[in-house]
């Protein structure tokens, strides 16, 4: 037993050394920036023309990935300056042509005379002078000066196109930031990176499982949550707060500035070649995180629920779609050259499912891209009502799903964070309907512009409708939000207050469904663990001690409550639709049920 | 209009204003000296661990009060004046009631021993008692606890979650025996053992030792033997909190007396729940004073019946009643003694190999109908146990209907089978049909 203890506590201080690794391959990073680097990311014509702005950074050597970052930024911005410079049209053009038109009719000959010459700076404003006073051709304007004013709008409006089709916008910019971060890494890293798998992930994880596994010796099998409201990890203290600021950063840094986590993405090179036979990617590195993250916390999971058959089943089943279906199988239909998708990912959780490039990548991918198409609807129209009818929710919300996955394990150690008050649950009902909603308008009009080909659906362009579903739901909503949170409101913010899908099984559950969590007789002593284990922030005991069935669009069916019910007062149950909706009766005096 | 004052804000009292509320437009007034709030007197325990904090122990949110226009007072009563119907408040100004509901609980037992009102010594039953556990936790190493029921075993297991070292001093041969059969009641001794605590059988306490500065520092069995300790726990049973009642026209024995409608001999006083003793008790295997959450909740509900003009009378019906022995869950519907009547009962007791799993069935031997079901480790459905014993089912349809008895969560094995064969075995000549339905957790449709 004290040897037991002695792995446990040596486990611990493992994992923080891992960490501690992983962590510092933000700082070790060592970088030169080569010709053959620049020519591979920006391509052989590119790099003849920003060569000389690179020469001073080809020169150095960096020891820093935040001096190298700041000043590959600084040579876009410059060659952004000396492109915006050599083909602005210049000042005064706009009155010059005016002057020289007669009877202020705009005739588009002026522009031709005005740019004689042929070289590729001039034609380029010739032709986007043409292209943006198309309109005008034969106009007739009040005074030279109204002409002179329309021509001088369009001038901006060419002059502020340059950036955008001659050098690198922001998106481009951060781009190639990231690939030449990644490229131009000298460090230790580049040279090692399974040794650097080894000590900063492997090495971690087997910290955490020695620091686990002892429990199966060092507690017993049952309800083990003692002191969970007396540590500062599990109960909004200053670790909880920590830990839920640093995976709020993580997921800044993994949305928006990804060339800082370029070493990561490095160190799993090898072994995304091995997968799909490319390099990683940020969103490689992130979900090879999310697959371990599943894997070692179901592993305690696992430990902890060993009373319970139903609790470890779950358990195994997110840890396998996570395995299988999120993480190898797109990796190996990569290899396969098909298509990436992830076959239980349903739509809308799946909010780009019908987006252009992804239902084009399907549609000319031949058989299998036909049949990914067909399951991905198939999944939303059959699987959803049908095993939403015999199951309930539960069905993917905690044995499928990937984000029901990460909270059941990952976020099991924060499940009794989750608001319980009726004020929360008014608020949820507005907010992942709200979402719901706006993933359906979006994909409308998404699917509408994929068939019109007009770009704008009721004067809004779809485009932007969809990059703002994007940003806010997708990556805030979801990611900052929905994980970032688990240590301050609980490991389901996400699927309670924003996942649309969420919303539609929800729907399904509550109105047409066999689940229902039914409560024994009139054993609840109202001690409140149901309720405070909830990670819907379903209020369970306000059923069970009036003893009605609990029938909530929001439940996930995880058990827990029946877990950690100390009365065996809770069961999920799929049964005849008949009496689902029962009267809240307790059997009380005379063995008769009175209504509570 | 009646003004209806409720004394103690408990589960008694609380259910008693929550029903009265749903059927009458009544002045509702609730006092309390404990809390502002009620919680789950159940769940004390649950907050020391650390499982939850006080405020998830409230069954209501704090807007349900005047949402239902039930008052809360925080006071304690000093005295009641009958004649005039009159509260005499600590700190308020002294309230007049029409129908006055008492539902003052319980205290802990102590039974004159020497030491007993030590700083460090008490039982656990209030809110106060916890936060005094609390205090005292830090500077315990090890606790003695006096008594082997319920809520002994429930403050063993809280020390147990602060590596405080735990000793029971058990007046019986095993654990809880005046209620739980031996075997069952052996496998509540594992339990405590397994854990790691000392439990000392056929012991009682003597004295509590002073450690010179007003706290206990230790006890003395009667059979001579002293252990140190920081700490005594005294759960040897509770009883009325009635003594600011005793100096009024109120009858009183051990509780408060009642009739089966929990009138008082004073007009419109009632008594309910932990204080409350009945003249002749409710039915023919029920106690005059029933301490139990389920019980005091069922007085409420009652109550409310006859205060709202529906004038009905406590039939308690099946007896049942759950607890949790650290891990280990236990459930009883009906009536099983702790010890086997030979001539009058016919008992089915299976037990896992594991130790910690059983299913108890008793019959009545005259007419084979089911007496009682005790569980252990192993959840059974209230209403099916409780229909099985009302409607006399003969005990063949018991063993073949005993599958929906059963209430484990899903992928749980099941056991009935252990039990039918255990029926086959013992009546050969005429054994059940078993038909072996194949279950695998949720894919059964």
């Amino acid at each position: 037993m004290k040897k037991l203890k002695a792995v446990h506590k040596a486990g611990l201080i493992i994992f923080l050394i891992g960490f501690g690794f992983f962590m510092s391959m933000f700082f070790i990073g060592e970088y030169h920036i080569t010709k053959e680097v620049l020519q591979n990311q920006l391509g052989e014509d590119r790099y003849e023309k920003t060569a000389p702005h690179f020469q001073e950074m080809i020169s150095t050597t960096y020891s820093s990935q935040f001096t190298f970052v700041s000043d590959i930024k600084e040579v876009f911005s410059k060659i952004n300056d000396s492109i915006q410079s050599r083909y602005r049209i210049e000042e005064g053009v706009a009155e010059k042509l005016a002057a020289e038109a007669s009877g202020n009719v705009y005739k588009q000959e002026l522009i031709g005379n005005y740019y004689q010459s042929n070289d590729e700076i001039s034609s380029w404003k010739k032709d986007k002078f043409l292209s943006y006073t198309d309109w005008m051709q034969d106009k007739k304007f009040d005074s030279e000066e109204a002409l002179a004013s329309q021509l001088r709008s369009s001038i901006n409006d060419i002059n502020s196109e340059i950036v955008r089709s001659k050098g690198y916008e922001d998106a481009n910019v951060k781009n190639h930031t990231t690939s030449i971060t990644k490229a131009s890494d000298k460090s230790h890293v580049a040279s090692n990176p399974w040794l650097w798998l080894l000590l900063s992930i492997i090495l971690p994880i087997s910290g955490a499982l020695m620091y686990m596994l002892p429990r199966l010796k060092t507690t017993d099998a049952g309800i083990k949550n003692d002191h969970i409201y007396h540590r500062s990890l599990t109960s909004r203290g200053w670790l909880g707060i920590f830990l839920g600021t640093f995976l709020i950063l993580f997921y800044i840094v993994l949305y928006w500035y990804p060339e800082y986590m370029t070493t990561w993405v490095l160190m799993l090179d090898p072994l995304s070649m091995m997968l799909s036979g490319n390099p990683a990617s940020r969103w490689f590195l992130y979900g090879f995180l999310y697959t371990l993250a599943i894997l070692t916390m179901g592993v305690r999971m696992i430990i902890k629920y060993r009373h319970s058959p139903y609790q470890m089943a779950r358990t195994v089943s997110v840890m396998f779609f996570q395995l299988s279906f999120a993480f190898l199988i797109p990796e190996i239909l990569v290899r396969l050259n098909q298509p990436y998708m992830d076959l239980k990912n349903i739509w809308p959780l799946n909010y780009d499912f019908f987006f252009d490039y992804k239902l084009n990548e399907m549609i000319t991918a031949g058989t299998i891209g036909i049949f990914m198409l067909g399951w991905g609807i198939a999944l939303i129209i059959i699987a959803v009502p049908l095993f939403t009818y015999l199951y309930g929710k539960r069905w993917y919300c905690s044995w499928v799903c990937g984000c029901g996955g990460l909270a059941e394990t990952a976020g099991d150690p924060y499940r009794q964070l989750s608001d319980k008050s009726l004020k929360a649950w008014k608020f949820e009902r507005i907010s992942v309907h709200s979402v719901l909603v706006f993933a359906v308008v979006m994909t409308i009009a998404v699917l509408y512009s994929y068939f019109t080909e007009s770009q704008t659906l009721a004067g809004i362009n779809t485009y932007s409708i969809r990059s703002v579903y994007g940003f806010a739901i997708g990556s805030i909503f979801a990611g900052v939000i929905g994980t970032g949170f688990y240590p301050l409101m609980g490991n389901r913010v996400w699927c309670r207050f924003g996942c649309p899908l969420a919303a539609y099984i929800g729907i399904i559950q509550r109105f047409k469904s066999k689940f229902r969590i039914t409560t024994n007789g009139g054993q609840c002593i109202s001690c409140g663990n149901c309720s405070t284990y909830c990670e819907m922030g379903i209020d369970v005991r306000w059923y069970a001690q009036r003893g009605q069935n609990i029938i909530r669009a929001s439940c996930v069916g995880c058990g827990v409550c029946s877990s950690v019910c100390p009365r065996g007062v809770l069961n999920l149950e799929n049964k005849d639709e008949n009496g689902r909706f029962n009267q809240p009766i307790l059997t009380g005096n005379d063995s008769f049920g009175v209504t509570s | 209009m009646k003004r209806i004052v409720i004394i103690g804000n408990g589960i008694s009292g609380i259910t008693a204003a929550r029903h009265i509320r749903k059927h009458s437009d009544d002045a509702i007034t609730v006092i309390s000296a404990e809390t502002d709030h009620f919680f789950s007197r159940t769940a004390l325990m649950y907050i020391y661990m650390g499982h939850m904090k006080y405020e998830h122990t409230k069954p209501y949110e704090d807007f349900f009060w005047g949402k239902n226009r039930i008052d809360l007072v925080r006071d304690y009563v000093e005295n009641v004046d009958f004649s005039s119907k009159k509260l005499q408040l600590r700190n308020h100004q002294p309230l007049e009631y029409d129908v006055l509901i008492l539902a003052v609980g319980s205290k802990p037992n102590k039974f004159g021993w020497s030491g007993q009102d030590l700083e460090a010594v008490q039982g656990l039953y209030s809110y106060q008692d916890l936060e005094s556990m609390e205090k005292y936790s830090p500077t315990t190493k090890h606790a003695v606890i006096v008594g082997g029921g319920l809520i002994g075993i429930e403050m063993g297991e809280m020390f147990h979650t602060r590596d405080i070292h735990v000793t029971f001093i058990v007046r019986e041969k095993s654990f809880w025996n005046n209620v739980l059969p031996a075997e069952e009641s052996e496998m509540v001794n594992r339990q405590i053992r397994k854990k790691g605590m000392t439990l000392m059988l056929e012991s009682e306490l003597e004295k509590i030792l002073d450690d010179g500065n007003g706290r206990a520092s230790g006890v003395i069995t009667k059979e001579g033997e002293q252990i140190d300790c920081q700490f005594v726990g005294l759960t040897v049973g509770v009883s009325p909190n009635i003594d600011f009642l005793k100096a009024t026209e109120l009858e009183l024995n051990r509780g408060i007396k009642v009739n089966e409608y929990f009138e008082t001999n004073q007009p419109d006083v009632y008594a309910i729940g932990d204080c409350a003793e009945f003249h002749e008790a409710p039915a023919g295997d029920r106690k005059p004073i029933e301490q139990v959450w389920y019980t005091g909740r069922m007085h409420g509900e009652t109550l409310a019946q006859t205060i709202c003009g529906n004038k009905t009378a406590y039939k308690p019906g099946i007896w049942f009643n759950s607890a949790k022995f650290i891990d280990l869950e236990y459930q009883v519907y009906g009536q099983i003694g702790s010890k086997p009547d030979e001539e009058n009962e016919e008992h089915f007791y299976w037990e896992h190999k594991d130790g910690a799993k059983s299913i108890r069935l008793v019959f009545h031997k005259k007419d084979k109908t089911l007496k009682g079901v005790n569980v252990m480790g192993v959840r059974y459905r209230h209403e099916v146990c409780d229909k099985m014993i009302r409607d006399k089912w003969p005990m063949k349809k018991v063993f073949q209907e005993l599958d929906k008895a059963n209430f484990d969560p899903e992928f749980f094995k099941h056991y009935e089978g252990e039990l039918r064969k255990m029926y086959n075995n013992r009546y050969a000549d005429e054994p059940l049909k078993i038909k072996s339905k194949k279950r695998f957790g949720i894919f059964n449709f």
